[in-house]
């Protein structure tokens, strides 16, 4: 157990709300081991987000609770946790990066200060010597004159900077563990490749772990050693990189590698990528069975009954779909 | 920000202009000045001596001119009532109202922007919800209501506070206020009460909402994930940005209190500029009633060229270059 930063186990979290019980997750596992950066891909909706806050436990509540579950952090489980414990986690122990630079800064306080902020919460130091660790952070992160820019406003900068000062108050504390949640999907390619490759540079470099959330298989190809494939609110399946590319278990997994497209033989601007047909579920009421069956196009008669449970292919690959059993 | 703050300052003078011009304009239309000066039983020949002597038998360009040249240096004409200069009445006038608009907007500021914080913040208490309630019923129910049921209740019933009037006066240079003695304090609580409350309530609504939406913000998750606490969160960083939306509404306020206060002064015999006011009316006092036209109109862009330039140094979005 001590490979692993982080171990969910059957994490439910579900959303009351007026038109009924939304079950944004519906029994999660999910581990993490040192070191490592883990992929959780999913299409939109899927719960990635929720997974995210729930190990942060900045899931708004009401309307949401976390049901069920465990999310064993080193020892701990975080869900034991009274809330100021749980302040001393983030930001420091477990950091997070979120999909939009724009709005995710204070837009009235300068930069620095809000890397600042963390780093004199969590390491009790003087204003002048958090002011010097956050110049460092800055420059560490590549962002140009770190010392001017510290007294910029979010506004006065761009997007691809933006996310970077995000990455900075991240890391500033040096984090176990770094919660990504689509951190490049809202930049342009090039700066989004320019984005990841600073987070794998960084991971590298201070050893952190990292929860990648995204729904781009390209992207996980390019950052992840393990994946997890998410859909209506459950893992379903979990494998080193290769073993998903090579030989995809699941038909929606599949489907997912399908739409990629493909370098050697160019998309017409005019035709669509081949995206899996239909759509997601309502979690409101999820129907019997594999929650995919729907959309499936192998589905069978054992499909309708039950949810599959997680089947284990070896060498850690697992799949919950009932053509493995 | 230099450009811009005269740019702001020479738009003040232009709407001051335009307010002298409707003033000037409207006062056409309102009874014969030389008929309220002279007095119901003069003659034809003292009224047209009273007109000459008002300048009246002008073109009307060349009486709009003397005016406005007057009214830059600070001369409104004499009070036809008191025969003293009508600035100088008007301006004894003003410390009463500052001091009850001044204190109303305080209560309803501070009052408001603490149940306003809590509301937002605590949405589901049985409390949040009794102030919600409670300042929309405020907002439905006329002022004057309020006044009247007030002094029959504090004053009347339980006598625990003067009905009417400014108590005793402090005058320091020329401005004479009721702030320093007991008996000024006891007589403007329930007058200032009764003016703020409604602000009170508008406030309260306004900041609940400003601050809900900047609860649900991006930037708010993100300082809740660098561990702050949510009473830090809501101090260091919701707390400045749903104030800054406010800023305008509050000179709003100030505006409206100024001009709400005509209501309440006359309900608690308060002796204000609103008072007076009313009196002039009644009494077809020109020179009055223009003057704190004027004296108002001036105290407006006042407000709105401080809330300007304080919504441009709270919120560093905004380029002025
Ligand atoms: N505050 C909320 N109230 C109600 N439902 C929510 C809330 N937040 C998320 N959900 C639901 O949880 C599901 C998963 O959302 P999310 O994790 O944000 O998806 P994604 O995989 O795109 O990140 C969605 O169906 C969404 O409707
Ligand atoms: S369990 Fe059945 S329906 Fe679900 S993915 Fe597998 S084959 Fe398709
Ligand atoms: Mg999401």
């Amino acid at each position: 157990m001590d490979d692993y930063v982080i171990q969910i186990k059957n994490l439910h979290t579900h959303f009351f709300t007026d038109e009924g019980i939304v079950r944004a997750l519906e029994g999660i596992d999910l581990d993490i081991r040192k070191g490592e950066t883990l992929g959780l891909v999913g299409e939109s909706g899927c719960g990635k987000s929720v997974t995210a806050l729930s190990i942060m436990q900045l899931i708004p509540q009401p309307p949401g609770r976390i049901v069920k579950g465990e999310i064993l952090f080193g020892r701990q489980n975080l869900l034991a946790l009274g809330e100021p414990q749980m302040r001393h986690i983030r930001g420091n122990s477990i950091s997070m990066i979120f999909q939009e630079p724009m709005t995710s800064l204070n837009p009235i306080m300068r930069i620095g200060r809000q890397v600042a902020e963390s780093i004199r919460l969590h390491q009790g130091l003087s204003r002048e010597k958090a002011r010097e660790q956050t110049v460092a952070m800055l420059a560490k992160v590549g962002i140009p004159d770190p010392l001017m820019r510290a007294e910029n406003y979010p506004h006065q900068m761009s997007g691809g900077m933006r996310q970077r000062v995000m990455i900075a108050m991240a890391l500033s504390c040096n984090p176990e563990l770094l919660i990504a949640d689509e951190p490049s999907t809202a930049l342009d390619v090039t700066i989004q490749a320019q984005i990841l490759n600073l987070m794998n540079r960084l991971k590298e470099h201070m050893g952190t772990s990292i929860l990648l959330i995204t729904h781009d298989l390209g992207v996980i190809a390019e950052m992840a050693q393990t994946v997890a494939v998410m859909y209506a609110g459950l893992i379903v399946e979990y494998a080193q990189v290769g073993h998903l590319f090579r030989q995809p278990a699941h038909p929606y997994t599949r489907g997912l590698i399908n739409s990629i497209p493909k370098m050697e033989q160019p998309v017409p601007e005019s035709r669509r990528l081949p995206a899996i047909p239909g759509t997601v579920p309502n979690l409101l009421e999820l129907p019997e069975g594999c929650f995919f069956r729907n959309r499936c196009t192998q589905s069978m008669d054992a499909c309708a009954k039950d949810v599959p449970p997680l089947m284990d292919l070896g060498s850690g690959h697992t799949v919950r779909c009932w053509l493995h059993a | 920000m230099l450009s811009y703050i005269s740019g702001r300052i020479l738009q003040s003078i232009l709407v001051l202009i335009g307010v002298t011009i409707i003033c000037f304009i409207m006062f056409q239309y309102m009874g014969d000045p030389a008929l309220a000066l002279a007095g119901m039983d003069a003659t034809k020949e003292q009224l047209e001596e009273t007109a000459r002597m008002l300048g009246l038998d002008r073109p009307l360009y060349e009486q709009y001119v003397r005016f406005l040249w007057r009214a830059v240096h600070g001369d409104f004409g004499i009070s036809f009532m008191t025969k003293t200069p009508a600035l100088q009445l008007v301006l004894k006038r003003m410390p009463a109202t500052l001091e009850l608009a001044g204190t109303a907007m305080i209560f309803a500021t501070l009052i408001g922007g603490l149940v306003g914080v809590f509301a937002a913040v605590k949405p589901r208490f049985v409390a949040s919800r009794l102030a919600m309630v409670g300042t929309l019923m405020r907002i439905t129910l006329p002022t004057f209501f309020i006044g009247i049921l007030s002094i029959y209740f504090f004053a009347i019933l339980l006598g625990w506070l003067p009905p009417f009037g400014r108590g005793d006066v402090i005058g320091i240079g020329i401005w004479s206020t009721g702030l320093l003695t007991v008996s000024g304090l006891k007589h403007l609580i329930l007058p200032a009460l009764t003016l703020g409350m409604f602000q009170l309530s508008m406030s309260t609504r306004v900041i609940r909402g400003e601050m809900m939406e900047v609860l649900a913000e991006d930037y708010i998750r993100t300082a809740r994930a660098k561990g702050l606490s949510v009473l830090m969160v809501t101090l260091r960083h919701a707390l400045k940005n749903a104030l800054i939306p406010f800023v305008t509404i509050a000179g709003l306020q100030v505006g409206q209190l100024i001009a709400f206060s005509i209501v309440t002064e006359t309900v608690f015999q308060w002796p204000g500029m609103g008072n007076l006011l009313l009196m002039s009316i009644g009494q077809n006092d020109q020179p009055v009633v223009i003057t704190y036209i004027m004296v108002i109109a001036f105290i407006f862009v006042f407000i709105n060229l401080t809330v300007d330039l304080t919504y441009c140094l709270l919120n560093p979005r905004i380029a002025y270059d």
